[in-house]
């Protein structure tokens, strides 16, 4: 039995034809199992939807009760027989409930990891590494620049200026899922314990990462607080928010930004950030292939980001590799931007 | 080296003046001597040793990179130093606490040969992360730009110990890295260094900028005026040190040191005295533009061809000191006697004094600002930037004093353009469109279009900004990163008048003109777009200029 016989890439994501399901579809299917909840692999106005607990909660969240005809909660580990195949959901280090899904079929192995990070994170189940024969990895930061380092070494950065420019507030744009409340965790794991306030578009999100028992201190809203009460505040606000007119209740601020991006000058500069802070939720060039190698996989399918860079990597490593093309993953951003603007 | 790494990643995004000084203030006072000094001189410039060739360090990521993966990246990225240094692979072998430091770095590079640099700098990059990697890189190969001039690392020096930064100034050419008897003084563990340099700098005298209204209520009997040159403030310094050599500088107004670049201004310098005047481009006895000088400023090497071509001359206004006598404190009068008598017996044409100006009353230098050329300046009235008014009585006093100086500018030149395209600012006004490319009209092949002419991010009150900021929002028609188009059509758009100092050719520019100091003078919300004005409206403006300024120059293709 090849690969393909068990999951058929499609425009629209992968298909998984003997189990009669899709793994984040970009369409409306019978069936989806979905890894996490970003909004580019967690779409609404699916039959049914196969998801950890969390994922499932962060679905509602966002698209309200009637997001899927019917919904089914997996746990980590547990494996669903789903016709001629089986399905388990493994921690995929991303963001809070995120998983990587692996399916056999006839003896053949193949994980679809979603979105993940094999590094350390205070808001979600450590990155489990499942053997497979087939990975299929995203690449969003698939090139031997991204080295992201050390993000306690950045929220170190972030105190510091903090404490440099005492009066001012500092603005950290992050992504409202996950992001937002990874800095918010780390910096209370540095030791800040002042009050961090944050934008009001993350708000339900982060109240729900705190009812899962994630500490993440006294979180305000800007909404609420007067001017004088945000100076020499952290204030954490989704990236677009930054050159919003929303971001002008700040008479001075320190702009930051939280994003694997910003290590690369040119795309911090573009951005207008004065504080890049090196943190991604997404693994980095070393992280994406020592996770192919760990997985002892054959075959590499990539799905999302900068492919080029990393299927020539897995060439010569005698590894077989293929694109994917699928339509309408993304940046967590720019999906949000373009929910926004749907919306 | 991380942490020297870590203030000059932090300086190369900062925007703000005041923040970047509270950075290297903040990094002074935290690091420890002798690393805190070297980086002191790499921010100031003044560390001089070989740099690596972008080719060494090419070959080093070649033998440890997959050349295809190399160069996706180094595509990716655009800058080289910058993609070496994210891509270095890391060593596992490669203990913690291993980063050299800056004074490893800065004196090893100072004696170790050709030969062994490779190996040393590839040790150095195996030890440092990311960001001290990029700034090793920046550093060995010259490329350190984070946006910081001399002057403002010493500014942040003396703010160590509470100093005006005119005392730092004073002190720099008898210091030498890594400065430790400097660190010493500021933090009060020490003497003042003492200052044996026979040629110093002293900090200048600067003007407030006049209205007619201000000086309408003096008395014009106390002062004296001259023409404001438009060319580049200088102090010109000779002194005899120990052995009785004369030793001359030349320092541009904020105390750095630019006499190599004019040996042929140096060479005047016969007696010991410190001149405080204007460096001009002197052609056939005529003073040429801002436009020629800037010729010979762009040019890096200093070449016998280039002292022909761009001579330079210096128009003297001021005696701060002759032989060792201090004349900083005798009224203005009489310091200009004795430039006269100086510059007699220098008695040299590339020195001059700048001519006063004869006036009785406040009318008068009205219409001397309006017409210098009938009212004494003659065929070098294109280089008069406008009228310096000083008082007889007054002593040169460092800083800017109110009341002694005034400098009162000829009235700008104003032309009304177009705004076609918004950038975002940074810092304070990053949520705000604030930086405007404006354009004129003019006839081209596809028919009447708006050419860019220029580029201005000043001169609009806060409340115009939220205007301009408002109009940018509504009016986007397309965007490109944080720029946006803005619409430009004959009927619909918005009119700025902007108002600048003068112009200049450039290949640079589609144009093929270039504005000095162009800023938003006022909106012009009344005015439709294809009112604005024209392309042949600026050209006519520049070849006026340049026959009133270069009549005879051979080759004046300028
Ligand atoms: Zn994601
Ligand atoms: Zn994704």
């Amino acid at each position: 039995m090849r690969p393909e016989d068990i999951l058929v890439p499609t425009p629209s994501g992968v298909c998984c034809k003997p189990g009669g399901f899709h793994i984040d579809p970009t369409r409306p299917v019978e069936k989806a199992l979905i890894t996490h909840g970003h909004s580019d692999h967690a779409r609404a106005g699916h039959g049914a939807v196969l998801a950890t607990q969390e994922t499932l909660d962060i679905m509602r969240l966002r698209y309200g009760d009637n997001f899927a005809g019917s919904i089914q909660a997996v746990r980590y580990g547990e494996i669903v027989k789903l016709g001629g195949a089986t399905a388990s959901f493994h921690p995929a280090g991303h963001v809070l409930g995120s998983a990587q899904i692996r399916v056999e079929c006839n003896g053949l192995r193949v994980v679809a990891s979603g979105d993940y990070k094999n590094v350390a994170d205070p808001t979600c189940t450590q990155f489990e590494l499942v053997p497979c024969d087939v990975f299929i990895t995203e690449a969003t930061f698939g090139l031997p620049v991204f080295r992201h380092h050390d993000a306690a070494g950045e929220i170190g950065k972030l105190l510091r200026s903090v404490e440099l420019f005492l009066e001012r507030a500092h603005l950290v744009g992050a992504y409202s899922l996950g992001k937002a409340q990874r800095v918010i965790a780390m910096l209370r794991a540095a030791g800040h314990d002042q009050p961090i306030y944050i934008h009001g578009a993350m708000e339900t999100i982060t109240r729900y990462y705190q009812s899962r028992t994630i500490d993440l201190g006294r979180v305000e809203l800007v909404r609420g607080a007067n001017k004088a009460e945000l100076c020499g505040r952290i204030v954490i606000c989704p990236p677009s928010a930054i050159s919003d007119l929303w971001s002008r209740r700040f008479p001075d601020p320190v702009v930051a930004f939280a994003s694997g991006w910003m290590r690369v000058r040119a795309r911090a500069r573009q951005r207008g950030v004065t504080l890049p802070l090196v943190i991604s939720d997404h693994a980095d060039w070393d992280g994406l292939t020592a996770t192919i190698t760990a997985t002892g996989a054959s075959e590499v399918w990539v799905t999302h980001g900068q492919e080029d860079a990393l299927l020539h990597w897995c060439r010569a490593k005698s590894l077989k590799a293929r694109p994917l093309d699928i339509v309408g993953y993304g940046d967590e951003e720019d999906a949000a931007a373009q929910a926004e603007a749907e919306a | 080296m991380n942490r020297f790494a870590e203030l000059l990643d932090r300086l190369a995004y900062e925007p703000g003046r005041n923040a970047k000084l509270r950075l290297i203030a903040d990094y002074l006072r935290r690091t420890p001597d002798p690393e805190r000094g070297w980086a002191l001189a790499a921010l100031t410039g003044a560390l001089t040793f070989k740099h690596a060739k972008a080719g060494m360090i090419r070959g080093l990521i070649a033998e440890r990179t997959d050349p295809a993966l190399f160069s996706l990246s180094y595509d990716y990225v655009g800058d080289l130093s910058e993609t070496v240094a994210l891509m270095w692979p890391l060593d596992p072998n490669q203990k913690s606490g291993s980063a050299p430091t800056l004074t490893e770095v800065v004196q090893t590079l100072s004696t170790l040969g050709k030969a062994q640099l490779p190996a040393k700098i590839a040790r150095w990059l195996d030890g440092l992360d990311e960001t001290g990697r990029w700034a090793l890189l920046k550093l060995v190969t010259g490329g350190l730009r984070i946006g910081v001039s001399a002057r403002l690392a010493k500014t942040a020096v003396a703010s160590l110990g509470n100093q005006p930064p005119d005392e730092i100034e004073i002190l720099w050419p008898g210091l030498q890295a890594p400065y430790l008897d400097l660190f010493a003084w500021l933090e009060g563990r020490a003497e003042r260094p003492s200052t044996r340099d026979p040629a110093p700098f002293r900090p200048p005298m600067l003007a407030h900028a006049a209205e007619k209204s201000d000086l309408a209520r003096l008395d014009a009997a106390d002062y004296l005026a001259e023409w404001k040159w438009d060319g580049i403030r200088v102090q010109a310094v000779a002194g005899r040190d120990q052995h009785g050599e004369l030793v001359a500088r030349l320092y541009s107004r904020t105390g750095e040191e630019i006499s190599k670049s004019f040996p042929d201004l140096l060479a005047l310098l016969r007696l010991p005295c410190a001149i405080d005047g204007e460096l001009l481009i002197m052609r056939e006895a005529r003073v040429q533009s801002f436009n020629v000088l800037q010729q010979r400023l762009n040019r890096k090497s200093v070449t016998s061809k280039l002292l022909a071509e761009f001579p330079a001359h210096l128009r003297a206004y001021d005696l701060l000191a002759e032989e060792d006598e201090d004349l900083r404190d005798r009224p203005f009068a009489t310091r200009r006697e004795r430039l006269q008598a100086l510059i007699t017996r220098l008695s040299d044409p590339r020195i001059d004094i700048s001519p006063l100006i004869s006036f009785k009353n406040w009318s008068d230098l009205t219409a001397a600002r309006a017409d210098p050329a009938s009212a004494g300046a003659g065929v070098d009235a294109d280089a008069v930037e406008g009228i310096m008014v000083k008082r007889r009585d007054a002593p040169y006093v460092p800083g800017r004093p109110r009341g002694p100086w005034w400098k009162w500018k000829r009235d700008p030149m104003i032309i009304d353009a177009v705004l076609m395209y918004a950038q975002r600012g940074h810092g304070k006004r990053s949520s705000y469109y604030s930086d405007y490319t404006f354009g004129v009209w003019s006839k081209r092949d596809s028919g009447e279009e708006l050419v860019p002419v220029g580029k201005a991010y000043f001169g609009f009150t806060d409340e115009e900004l939220v205007q301009i900021d408002r109009f940018v929002r509504r009016n986007t028609v397309d965007r490109f990163g944080p720029v946006r188009e803005v619409v430009h059509e004959p009927k619909s758009g918005l009119v700025l008048e902007v108002a600048f100092e003068g112009l200049q050719r450039s290949t640079r520019h589609k144009s093929g003109i270039a504005m000095r100091f162009p800023r938003i003078n006022r909106l012009r919300w009344d005015k439709p777009p294809a009112e604005a004005d024209r392309l042949e409206t600026l050209e006519s403006l520049l070849t006026q200029r340049e026959h009133a300024t270069m009549p005879t120059v051979g080759g004046g293709n300028v």
